[in-house]
């Protein structure tokens, strides 16, 4: 067989085979899985093997991106269309670290709430791969794949709930947006594609280094349905508008893996294309990522403000993290790509915390996410609210955590781009989303819960070992990237080139 | 600016920040079934600081008082140039001192009324941020313990205050937090700017931005303005000192007493330090503006103080008042002012923290705040009588105690500056004498009736704890030399410094007998104390 391949006139690529792992595991994973679910009687094979074999997956995964780490040179695949560099395994680190601290949750979660997991953990381990590809993409083309691999799995999962109607509609909504938000994404690659005469992303980058455009308006159009798109998946205001409800309505692990993962992978996707592609163009898109961010700071940051629902509010606190990652994009700077990787590590682990909480108290249904819910948790569950505070205190900037060197490393990034009025911006609407995340401690301590004989379930929810390990995981992360950055620190600088 | 390392136990400072947070963490760590040893475990920990601290005070070289000394200096965050950076000069001395002796006495003084493992904790937390913030020479680190004592106060006022104290703990925690944003803003540019305009590594460090100045001075302003505004909410400065009223009123006691003594120095305490040694020539160009808002502060907390009818509202409005002063002597940048705003820091952290435990132990026997519900507490109560007048006094200005020489510095200094600042000032001494001793005669004089004959006396604990106060107060008042021969060679280094890197300014001093010092004017203090008649002595030898 390899006697008559090499005899044809066609070369074949010399793939990296291990330099893919970190995509290919959880590709594999997720096949293996389904085909063993679907061959094996479910009575053989209980449902806790599932989020086990996921965890194993993803774990496995984070080793491969270790060892891959080590390596010198860039891992390149398929004829240069996937890259495997320090910054795509950075990425693929966050992305498989979240699928691995949301995997233990799930067991309890699925059999409480009705969810099929082994659909959801297939599902998970696909849109990890599809995240991974867009970390790694070297081509428009290649991105586009990993995004619709990742986003298509992400409609399905937001959709699991079948119990619940919200579910439904938050899967519809996702679609139907994200699909529309498609159309302007490939609309946008063709746009570039016309302009520069190439999709491959080093090729535009050197066409654009090489040759002046004289007429552009092909280019800064493309350019402008690109960071639609884009927008779109990182949920960047005005293009936020399906997230609230999707987050809310998804099953709760599932937000967790979107506010984490998923936005990992949007924002890789906006650097690979924005600061490394059309790098030479930034003058043309900062002052537009500008505007995105100022936008997306304020919209999440005021409308968390006012939500009476505990998992709104961390909603729409994923927007107003956006609008902070954004500002470090707008930065369109080695400092600013490396602020942006600290500060997604940094947020993929908060927020799976975070969710997690709420996932533990959300009851049978799921639903049961109102700030008045959490009345009295602080008295009833300290070590739980302990820790939801912590990761609250994180979201909204305190010192010694993880959330306040995030925001110290965009803003720096922003400062030394002499992008000082975004910095304020950014900053000040840290202080109102912090008003939101005062409510939800209020909410837990400074308020007697008042309705306990009703609902004695419900206040001492089954917090479960998986859910619990998650939790603690997450907070001594929070708190150590806090108190000594410099690991991180140095890993996210190493990934952005510095 | 050099610094002097401690060679007999070089982790001082350090370890002084650090004790408290073991502390907490050990509470944290302990059984919920022996609530009894939550208390002693945290006295503890803060009695350990604070014989750390009276060390360091004994230690400390009087001579060098302009150099940081304790010095130490480890590595943080190496990428970004952030290191831990500890050292105390003339100026945070006593304020560290001070924070380090207060916290045990808050802790001894007043027990948690619920929940004792968490209040303690976050006590402990409280007084680790507040170390850390006086102690910290990187602009980083400084920052990071500015911010983290809120979360502390935030959870205090929050958990264990009284009436709308969820609004009074959100209010304090986005006033404050509010400020320090556009400080984080100002700190990383400060540091670019720095760096760019030396060719250097991006560094934090104070003294090395300091000693070089090369912002134009267009940028400077803006970022003194970010560095101010921050400082100003902390103060509170007039118009932005509208949280603090809530947030005393509804605070548990000892919340009232850390949050005046020690939280409202952190603004004070970074005007100085990171307003006028960092941006000299901003702060001579904005010292009017900051003068004029002191004397704003001063009038109109006096006013709004006497117009109160809750005890415990009225001394937080005092604090607007007596901060006031400490702004003004600031900003006189004159030796005499600078000292006796530094002085007053301190003064005014001894006085209204005991006023607020006062204010406390009557709350605790009467249950009412309201002025108008008290009265003729001095028969059933002498003794509490007595210490709150002297305290009271001290709070006024008497000479002898230690209000008077602080105020007295303060006012020389400002009208040296601003002379006829310096006079509308004066004025706000007379109201504070109005508002405390009317407030005094309406609470202790008078017939006792009802509940209030029944009001008991002072018990041990609650004297002991007041000793160490009422000691501090006399002791300050006649004999304030030891204390300001360690204040005034750093203030004179910082005003010398201003000279140095602003064209054209010379440090305002009297012009009639210039050369009257502060040796001799505290000299002829210990005399007026001595033959009892120096109040007009002492002010005509400024």
């Amino acid at each position: 067989m390899g006697a008559v391949l090499a005899q044809l006139p066609v070369r074949t690529p010399a793939i990296d085979w291990p330099g893919l792992l970190p995509v290919l595991l959880p590709a594999a994973g997720a096949l293996v899985l389904l085909m063993l679910r679907s061959l094996v009687p479910s009575r053989l094979m209980p449902a806790v093997l599932d989020a086990v074999w996921t965890f194993a997956v993803a774990a496995a995964g984070l080793v491969s991106v270790v060892v891959l780490w080590q390596r010198d040179a860039d891992i390149q695949a398929f004829g240069g269309q996937l890259v495997m560099d320090r910054m795509a395994l950075f990425v693929a680190a966050v992305v498989l670290g979240s699928v691995a601290l949301v995997a233990p949750t799930l067991p309890r979660y699925c059999r409480r709430v009705g969810v099929a997991s082994a659909e959801l953990c297939v599902l998970a381990l696909l849109a990890a791969a599809g995240a991974v590809v867009m970390a790694g993409a070297a081509d428009l083309i290649v991105l586009f794949l990993g995004l619709e691999t990742m986003s298509i799995a992400a409609y399905v999962m937001a959709a699991l709930n079948l119990r619940r109607l919200e579910s439904l509609e938050a899967g519809l909504k996702y679609f139907v947006l994200g699909a529309f938000s498609t159309a302007f994404l490939l609309f946008g690659i063709a746009l570039v594609y016309g302009a520069t005469g190439t999709t491959n992303l080093e090729g535009i980058a050197s066409y654009l280094d090489t040759f002046i455009i004289l007429r552009d308006g092909m280019l800064l159009a493309g350019l402008a349905m690109l960071l639609v798109g884009l927008g779109f998946k990182v949920a960047a205001a005005p293009f936020h508008a399906w997230a609230p409800d999707t987050y809310v309505g998804a099953p709760t692990p599932v937000t967790a893996l979107m506010a984490s993962a998923v936005k990992a992978a949007g924002f890789a996707a906006l650097i690979r294309v924005f600061v490394e592609a059309l790098g030479t163009r930034a003058d043309d898109w900062r002052p537009a990522v500008f505007a995105l961010a100022c936008a997306t700071l304020a919209v999440g940051s005021v409308l968390a403000a006012v939500q009476s629902d505990a998992k709104r509010i961390l909603a729409y606190s994923s927007i107003s993290h956006a609008g902070f990652i954004l500002v470090g994009v707008q930065a369109a700077s080695d400092e600013g790509v490396a602020a942006v990787l600290f500060y997604l590590a940094a947020y993929a682990v908060i927020a799976v915390g975070s969710f997690t909480v709420v996932a533990v108290l959300s009851g049978q249904r799921d639903d049961r996410t109102g700030l008045d819910t959490l009345a009295g948790l602080g008295a009833g569950r300290p070590a739980l609210a302990l820790g939801l505070t912590v990761l609250l205190l994180a979201q909204a900037g305190v010192p010694f955590t993880s959330g306040f060197v995030a925001k110290f490393s965009v803003i720096a990034a922003a400062v030394e781009a002499r992008s000082y009025w975004l910095a304020v911006v950014a900053m000040v609407s840290a202080v109102v989303a912090a008003f939101a995340y005062l409510r939800v401690v209020v909410a837990m301590y400074f308020r007697d819960s008042g309705d306990e004989a009703d609902t004695p379930e419900a206040s001492k929810p089954a917090l479960g070992l998986g859910a619990g390990a998650v939790i603690v995981a997450a907070v001594l992360l929070t708190v150590a990237m806090g108190v000594v950055p410099g690991v991180l620190e140095s890993l996210s600088s190493t990934a952005a080139g510095l | 600016m050099s610094a002097l390392a401690s060679t007999s136990f070089p982790a001082a400072l350090t370890v002084l920040v650090l004790v408290p947070v073991a502390g907490a963490l050990v509470l944290l760590a302990m059984p919920r079934t022996r609530p009894d040893l939550f208390k002693p475990v945290a006295l503890v920990a803060s009695t350990v600081s604070a014989a750390l601290a009276v060390w360091m005070l004994a230690e400390f070289d009087a001579g060098s008082a302009a150099v940081f000394q304790f010095w130490q200096q480890y590595e943080w965050i190496t990428g970004w140039g952030v290191s831990w950076q500890v050292g105390v000069d003339g100026l945070s001395l006593f304020l560290v001192v001070m924070t380090a002796l207060i916290f045990p006495l808050a802790i001894v003084g007043v027990d948690a009324e619920h929940s004792p493992k968490p209040y303690y904790a976050w006590m402990l937390v409280l007084e680790a941020g507040c170390l850390g913030t006086f102690v910290a020479l990187d602009l980083v680190m400084f920052f990071v313990f500015f911010e983290i004592v809120l979360v502390p106060m935030y959870f205090l006022i929050g958990g264990w205050g009284h009436g709308r104290r969820a609004y009074a703990a959100i209010k304090f925690f986005l006033f404050t937090m509010f400020g320090s944003a556009l400080m984080l803003v100002a700190i990383v540019a400060l540091a670019f700017l720095h760096s760019s305009g030396n060719g250097g590594d991006v560094t934090f460090d104070l003294v090395t931005i300091a000693e070089n100045q090369v912002l134009a001075t267009n940028t400077a302003r803006w970022l003194f303005l970010a560095f101010a505004l921050a400082f100003a909410v902390k103060v509170p400065l007039f118009p932005v000192h509208t949280w603090l009223p809530d947030a005393h009123t509804n605070a548990p006691t000892a919340g009232s007493v850390i949050l005046a003594a020690v939280m409202l120095k952190l603004g004070t305490y970074g005007l100085v330090r990171f307003g006028l040694y960092l941006f000299p020539e901003a702060s001579v160009y904005f010292a009017p503006l900051m003068i004029t808002l002191g004397v704003i502060g001063i009038i109109y907390g006096a006013i709004a103080a006497a117009m109160q009818r809750d005890l415990k509202r009225l001394v937080a409005y005092s604090s607007v008042a007596h901060l006031g002063f400490i702004v003004i002597g600031t900003f006189a940048l004159n030796t005499e002012g600078l000292t006796g705003g530094v002085l007053q820091m301190v003064n005014h952290g001894v006085s209204t923290g005991a006023l607020f435990l006062l204010v406390g132990m009557i709350y605790e026997r009467r249950h009412t705040r309201e002025i108008s519900e008290l009265g003729g507490l001095q028969k059933p109560a002498p003794l509490l009588a007595a210490v709150f007048m002297v305290v009271m006094l001290s709070s006024v200005g008497l000479p002898g105690l230690n209000g008077f020489v602080g105020e007295l510095l303060v006012l020389l200094g400002a009208f040296n500056a601003h002379r006829w600042w310096a006079v509308v000032a004066a004025a706000g001494v007379i109201l504070a004498a109005v508002y405390l001793l009317w407030a005094y005669q309406r609470v202790f004089h008078g017939p006792a009736v009802g509940a209030n004959a029944e009001t008991p006396d002072l018990r041990w604990r609650e004297g002991l704890v007041m000793a160490p106060f009422i000691a501090a107060i006399v002791f300050m008042g006649v004999y304030p030399k030891p204390v300001i021969e360690r204040i005034e060679p750093a203030v004179d280094a910082i005003i010398a410094h201003v000279e140095d890197n602003v064209s054209g300014f010379v440090e305002p001093v009297a012009d009639v007998h210039p050369s009257v010092s502060l040796d001799d004017l505290a000299r002829s203090m210990d005399e007026a104390d001595h033959n009892g008649s120096g109040a007009e002595h002492s002010e005509d030898g400024g």
